[in-house]
């Protein structure tokens, strides 16, 4: 009788609905005895655990603390609670790993693991607790923390390393050193996920001796800080032992040495705040742009960015019509990108190339600008930072003013052929929108080594400014006068001073033609001379126009080591 | 041919030109436009884009930022009106208000000049002929020698005749500048020398006149209000004796604990004053009060609308800039005297962008926060700034009037407290700490009000730094900075669940409240900088943690040398864009919260139960770094300052250099002279 109270308009599928929902009874006896009896050995059992998690939570001890605190460290957890998006969960893994395993106890096995969200992208994080045991692995850390990564790789969770470990244990190194799932497997790990595109990031907060050294080392990007961070595959007494000599632990491994000679690291961090905030900022700049459309959750290109923060009409005045007056590319950076903000990659490495994480109308690109002659270090630096673009699907914008690889015995020596060779094959098989303004010189192989015509930037502009040719007039001039003069005297014939010189102003002359920018555009080596004031507009437009297929997976041929 | 006066040839006035700036632009605007008239404003180059100029129906501009280029620029003002076809200049206070020129030119070129006859501002300008002219007509003045001889021996024989103490005056100018009180016959010559000297630097002129000094005096003045048609009436009396370095900062009106008698004969003065000079238009009749005898003796006339005539307006419901325009209509005065009321009791707080602990020197920067008390029929905030606008230090650093209407002198000054202790500004240092203290004070709340009352009650205004007063204040800042934290944490919250909710991947279940931590409590360490506002002290560390509990409320501990405080449970309730209800302990307030990046630091503002409290987060702390701030610091100059820098207390114009390149200097001898508004340094 009750089917008929239902209005004409009852639909059928309705019906279907009522019955596919099938909504659990609850069956539980909340007055049963067992029920109160559970209920209180469970609160004694959460006690205990919660007992057991308090204590784990203080670390390896108040005088191990109290030592870390004065060394302005924090402890993991801490460090760790600052990487993360503000009021942000954390979900962190086995925390009583290596609850009386040992003679001795070792808090959370001495790693702390687990997954949280940094500016919106979920992170793997695996962190040392200096505090015990010196960050040092014992057999269950190394379980730990290739548990850590096993997970990031099943769920592609970019990898945050926060270093600060003396290493494997040395008693126990037979059950840490050896085997498949030992010591080594975390760097094996580490390579295995670069090369599957999943980011890893290496801050290096404290030490990270020996075997240790290569989590930075084989970190797609690293971090370290001053004072506390060091680097090195042997301590200052081991290096005593093997040859003798004395050196502190920040001349032998410390943030300067890594970031201005070695490159092993690349961010230099003042002290532990700002290296994790260069640790936020790193995963902030990571995305996976056009494969997944959304980067750390939000739309890519961003709706909502900023304008330059120094007038864009300035450009006019900043790039010098005289090729021998230099000027800081980041002045032109910082008139191009949005809110004038620029996070900039080995800054102190290989200064001649400037290179950093920016976005153009809320687009992430990755600039490289040129601030002089491109030295090993400087191709080195321009290689690895375009692989880094390649790999998070980053379009390139190349800013050239360049007048070219260094020469000279010393820098042969060092292989700046090979050097300018990588940044070459890096350039020419990044298969990510690449965009080049001249907005200066742009000469030799300096042209090749920043995406000249040749390698195929989707676009290519010049400044009035700009000019294009092997090498300088003056240069060409010269060498081509000695080769000449040699004929002349091997054809026996007198070359008056004069006559040099005529000969020398004609390559000057016709260089200056042939390098001019209208002589350039003319021929279509370019795609057209532009205002300096336009630079950002065309560079939006651009990667507009450059953003529409999807991009293909960057392969490398084989890089002369 | 017809013959007729000018006033009938004129039509009726339809569109002014405002030649002023900032709030008094914008509150003649605003009468304009109630009266159906069409308002133009001019601005220089550091007010594109200000209020006044926005709120005008057309805004021109008329010049660089200094003054004498602009808002001082007569001829540019006077093409500006004739361009936009203006038939009146409202010239407001300040800047060409009483220039006797100023007022010709215009009736020259055609233009209603909303004010005096440019003879009356003439006459009340030199103030030797201004009290010649008082005298003649009756009007007491102070004991003095308002001669021309200005030989020492003279003056010196004047002055033992008026009695010690004396006080010299330069006749030219004003601002307290070269002025001097001499207490005995000895000091008289040095004295006058001084005077003298200062007076030729600054105003070209070093005559000078010598007055009894009254050494209790009270600053009352009277509205009054002339017509064409030769009516003078008064709209009562004003006390603004309450000052700073010669300079109102609160005023009220009626004058407190006067007689009815009194008021009569004070403004029946200052009505035959105005007479004296065949006055039309609004003006103010300046008087001392000597409270030791309860004479008044006749100051000065400024021959303008006053800084604080909305106090009048608030007793006497009138609106005075519509009785300018009327007049300047050539309309007779809507009242005549005996129709002119007095209602209840109002006050005027001036609120300044000043550095009150460096002896009120004025500041400039850029308002990041910017929440007047909201406006009723007894509360009017009279402003010509917003949010994003700047404090410059090409003009006055006032901000607002805060005007509050009350039955009694009492409830006015219950409402004014309360106003004050709402007003929320931040981004530069102001005086409302200042003057909520000012106003809560018994002699203040008693009426016993004179011109040295902050001078005699400096001790209990500005604080000096008494470990008692400090520790006071530093638990109050503490309560502060625990509320910061808590609703910091709350508003990262709902920030961050903004952020990420209805996004695929159940990302959004990471940023559930409270944050999840597998078998603890999450925490969050702040570490703050509080800066007292009342004090010249160093900015206070102080260290905060916060722990969400799982209820959704906070524990919040300050860590102090004894590390075992408890901690407050605090619950925060968001109401809405910076606005939060918390309890703590039972009680539950409101808090309003301001938020802003300044020279690298993170700023917080809080208001909360009738208090503000600042605090600072340095660079360094990770959340306040946010990203790309390392390159704009090698953009940015260098923060640090070299030794032997010399730090300008304020931001103002460097007038002259005292030293020369390479010379020695000794300790505290003066480098340079800058000057702000009114002001030097």
């Amino acid at each position: 009788s009750s089917w008929a109270t239902f209005p004409s308009s009852f639909h059928p599928r309705r019906e279907l609905c009522f019955y596919a929902t099938q909504i659990l009874e609850d069956g539980v006896d909340k007055a049963a005895k067992s029920f109160t009896r559970n209920a209180k050995t469970m609160d004694l059992l959460l006690a205990q655990l919660r007992q057991h998690i308090d204590k784990v939570i203080e670390g390896g001890g108040p005088d191990a603390v109290k030592r870390n605190r004065d060394r302005n460290k924090l402890l993991p957890r801490a460090r760790i609670d600052c990487l993360l998006d503000p009021g942000s969960s954390f979900l962190e893994l086995s925390q009583l790993a290596g609850h009386e395993l040992y003679q001795e106890s070792l808090p959370s096995g001495g790693i702390i693991t687990g997954i949280g969200p940094v500016h919106g992208r979920l992170c793997m994080f695996v962190a040392n607790d200096p505090t015990v045991k010196g960050g040092t692995y014992y057999p269950v850390t190394v379980k730990k923390h290739l548990r850590a990564q096993e997970i990031a790789a099943q769920c592609s969770l970019p990898c945050v390393y926060l270093v600060d470990s003396g290493g494997a244990n040395l008693p126990r190194q037979a059950d840490v050193f050896p085997d498949k799932d030992n010591f080594g497997r975390i760097f094996y790990n580490q390579a295995q996920m670069s090369a599957d595109g999943i980011p890893q990031i290496a801050l290096v907060l404290g030490s990270c001796t020996a075997g240790g050294a290569y989590i930075p080392a084989m970190a797609d990007e690293s971090v370290i800080v001053k004072g506390n961070g060091t680097i090195f595959l042997a301590g200052p007494p081991l290096v005593k032992a093997a040859t003798g000599e004395e050196v502190s632990a920040e001349d032998l491994g410390g943030a300067t040495v890594h970031c201005k000679v070695s490159g092993v690291s690349d961010h230099f961090a003042v002290d532990e705040m700002h290296g994790l905030s260069i640790g936020r900022s790193i995963i902030k700049n990571l995305h996976m742009a056009g494969k997944q459309g959304e980067v750390n959750d939000s739309p890519c290109p961003l709706s909502n960015y900023e304008d330059p923060l120094y007038d864009v009409n300035e450009l006019r005045y900043i790039a010098s019509t005289d090729q021998k007056q230099s000027f800081d590319i980041r002045s032109v950076i910082a008139r191009i990108v949005d809110g004038s903000e620029f996070n900039e990659f080995k800054r102190l490495y290989g200064t001649t190339l400037v290179t950093g994480f920016a976005r153009i109308f809320g687009q992430p690109v990755g600039i490289i600008g040129n601030n002089g002659i491109l030295f090993t270090e400087s191709a080195l630096k321009g290689a690895h930072f375009i692989e880094l673009c390649a790999q998070r699907n980053i379009p390139l914008i190349f800013l050239q003013n360049i007048t070219g690889f260094m020469v000279g015995s010393r820098s042969e020596a060092s292989g700046i052929a090979k050097a300018g060779a990588k940044m070459v094959m890096a350039v020419s098989c990044a298969k990510v929108p690449k965009v080049t303004i001249i907005v200066g010189g742009s000469f030799g192989a300096g042209n090749y080594g920043m995406c000249g015509r040749a390698y195929g930037p989707n676009f290519l502009f010049l400044w009035p400014s700009a000019r294009i040719s092997v090498m300088g007039g003056a240069q060409a001039a010269e060498v081509l006068a000695q080769i000449e003069k040699k004929n002349k005297k091997l054809q026996g014939l007198k070359w008056s001073v004069e006559e040099e010189e005529r000969f020398k102003n004609a390559v000057v002359e016709a260089y200056e033609r042939e390098g001019n920018p209208y002589y350039s555009t003319a021929r279509l080596w370019d795609d057209g001379i532009l205002d300096p004031a336009d630079s950002r507009k065309v560079l939006g437009l651009c990667l507009a126009a450059s953003a529409i297929p999807i991009p293909a997976d960057t392969k490398y041929g084989v890089f002369r080591m | 041919f017809l013959s007729a006066t000018p006033e009938i040839q004129r039509r009726s006035i339809d569109k002014i030109l405002i030649a002023n700036r900032g709030e008094i632009a914008c509150r003649v605007m605003r009468t304009a436009k109630r009266l159906g008239m069409r308002t133009v404003a001019i601005f220089s180059d550091a007010d594109k884009g200000s209020l006044h100029a926005k709120s005008a129906d057309e805004a021109l501009h008329i010049g660089p930022p200094a003054a004498r280029l602009s808002y001082l620029n007569a001829s540019a003002i006077i093409q500006a009106a004739i361009k936009t076809g203006a038939q009146a200049i409202h010239p407001g206070y300040g800047f060409l208000s009483e220039s006797a020129e100023f007022a010709e030119l215009c009736e020259n070129a055609g233009l209603i000049f909303i004010g005096p006859p440019a003879s009356a501002i003439r006459d009340m300008g030199d103030k030797s002929a201004s009290k010649r002219i008082m005298g003649a007509a009756g009007v007491p003045l102070v004991p003095g020698y308002h001669g021309d001889q200005q030989e020492v021996d003279l003056l010196k024989a004047e002055a033992d005749k008026i009695g010690y103490p004396v006080m010299i005056k330069p006749t030219h100018g004003g601002g307290g500048k070269g002025m001097r009180i001499v207490q005995s016959e000895d000091e008289f010559i040095e004295s006058l020398l001084g005077a003298q000297r200062e007076a030729a630097a600054s105003f070209g002129v070093n005559t000078v006149l010598v007055e009894k000094y009254i050494s209790r005096p009270r600053h009352i003045e009277v509205q009054v209000f002339g017509d064409k048609l030769g009516s003078v009436i008064h709209l009562n009396e004003r006390d603004c004796s309450v000052q700073r370095r010669h300079q109102k900062i609160i005023e009220e009106a009626p004058a407190p604990n006067i007689t009815d008698k009194f008021r009569s004969e004070l403004g029946e003065a200052a009505v035959s004053a105005a007479k004296a000079v065949n006055y039309y238009n609004a003006g103010t009749v300046e008087f001392i009060v000597d409270t030791l005898t309860d004479q008044f003796y006749f100051m000065e006339m400024n021959t303008r609308l006053q800084v604080e005539h909305p106090v009048t307006e608030m007793i006497v419901g009138q609106d005075l800039v519509e009785w300018q325009i009327r007049v300047a209509n050539g309309e007779p005065l809507p009242l005549i005297q005996s129709e002119v009321p007095l209602n209840g009791h109002a006050f005027e707080a001036r609120i300044y962008a000043e550095n009150v602990p460096k002896g009120f020197l004025p500041a400039a920067g850029f308002l990041h926060h910017y929440n007047p008390f909201p406006c009723s029929p007894t509360v009017r905030v009279e402003t010509g700034v917003e949010v994003g606008d700047s404090v410059s230090v090409h003009y006055d650093p006032m901000i607002a009037k805060l005007v509050v209407w009350g039955q009694t002198r009492n409830a006015a000054l219950v409402k004014l407290r309360d106003c004050l202790s709402d007003f929320q500004v931040a981004g530069v240092p102001t005086n409302i700490n200042f003057l909520q203290r000012l106003s809560s004070h018994e002699a203040f709340e008693k009426g016993q009000v004179e011109t040295h009352f902050i001078e005699h009650f400096k001790g209990d205004l500005l604080l000096d730094a008494s470990a008692l007063v400090e520790e006071e204040a530093y638990q109050a800042a503490k309560l502060g900075a625990t509320l910061v934290a808590a609703c910091i944490c709350k508003m990262e919250q709902i920030k961050s669940k903004e952020a990420y909710d209805g996004k695929d991947k159940l990302l959004h279940l990471w940023y559930a409240y409270p944050p999840f931590r597998v078998n603890h409590s999450p925490r969050r360490a702040m570490e703050l900088e509080w800066q007292s506002e009342i004090t010249d002290l160093g900015p206070k560390h102080l260290k905060l943690v916060v722990t969400y509990e799982t209820d959704g409320n906070y524990c919040v501990k300050t860590e102090d040398s004894d590390n075992k405080s408890p901690g407050v449970k605090v619950s925060v309730l968001h109401l809405g864009h910076l606005d939060f209800r918390v309890s703590l302990d039972g009680l539950s307030t409101s808090v309003s919260l301001a938020l802003y990046s300044k020279d690298g630091s993170k700023h917080m503002h809080i208001w909360h139960n009738q208090q503000h409290h600042h605090f600072m987060q340095s660079v360094r702390s990770v959340q306040s770094i946010e990203e790309g701030s390392q390159h704009k610091q090698s953009f940015d100059k260098s923060h640090t300052v070299p030794q032997g820098t010399v730090v300008a207390p304020m931001a103002g114009l460097v007038v002259k250099v005292l030293v020369s390149d390479g010379s020695r200097v000794e300790h505290g001898q003066p480098v340079l002279v800058m000057e702000a508004m009114k002001m030097e340094a």
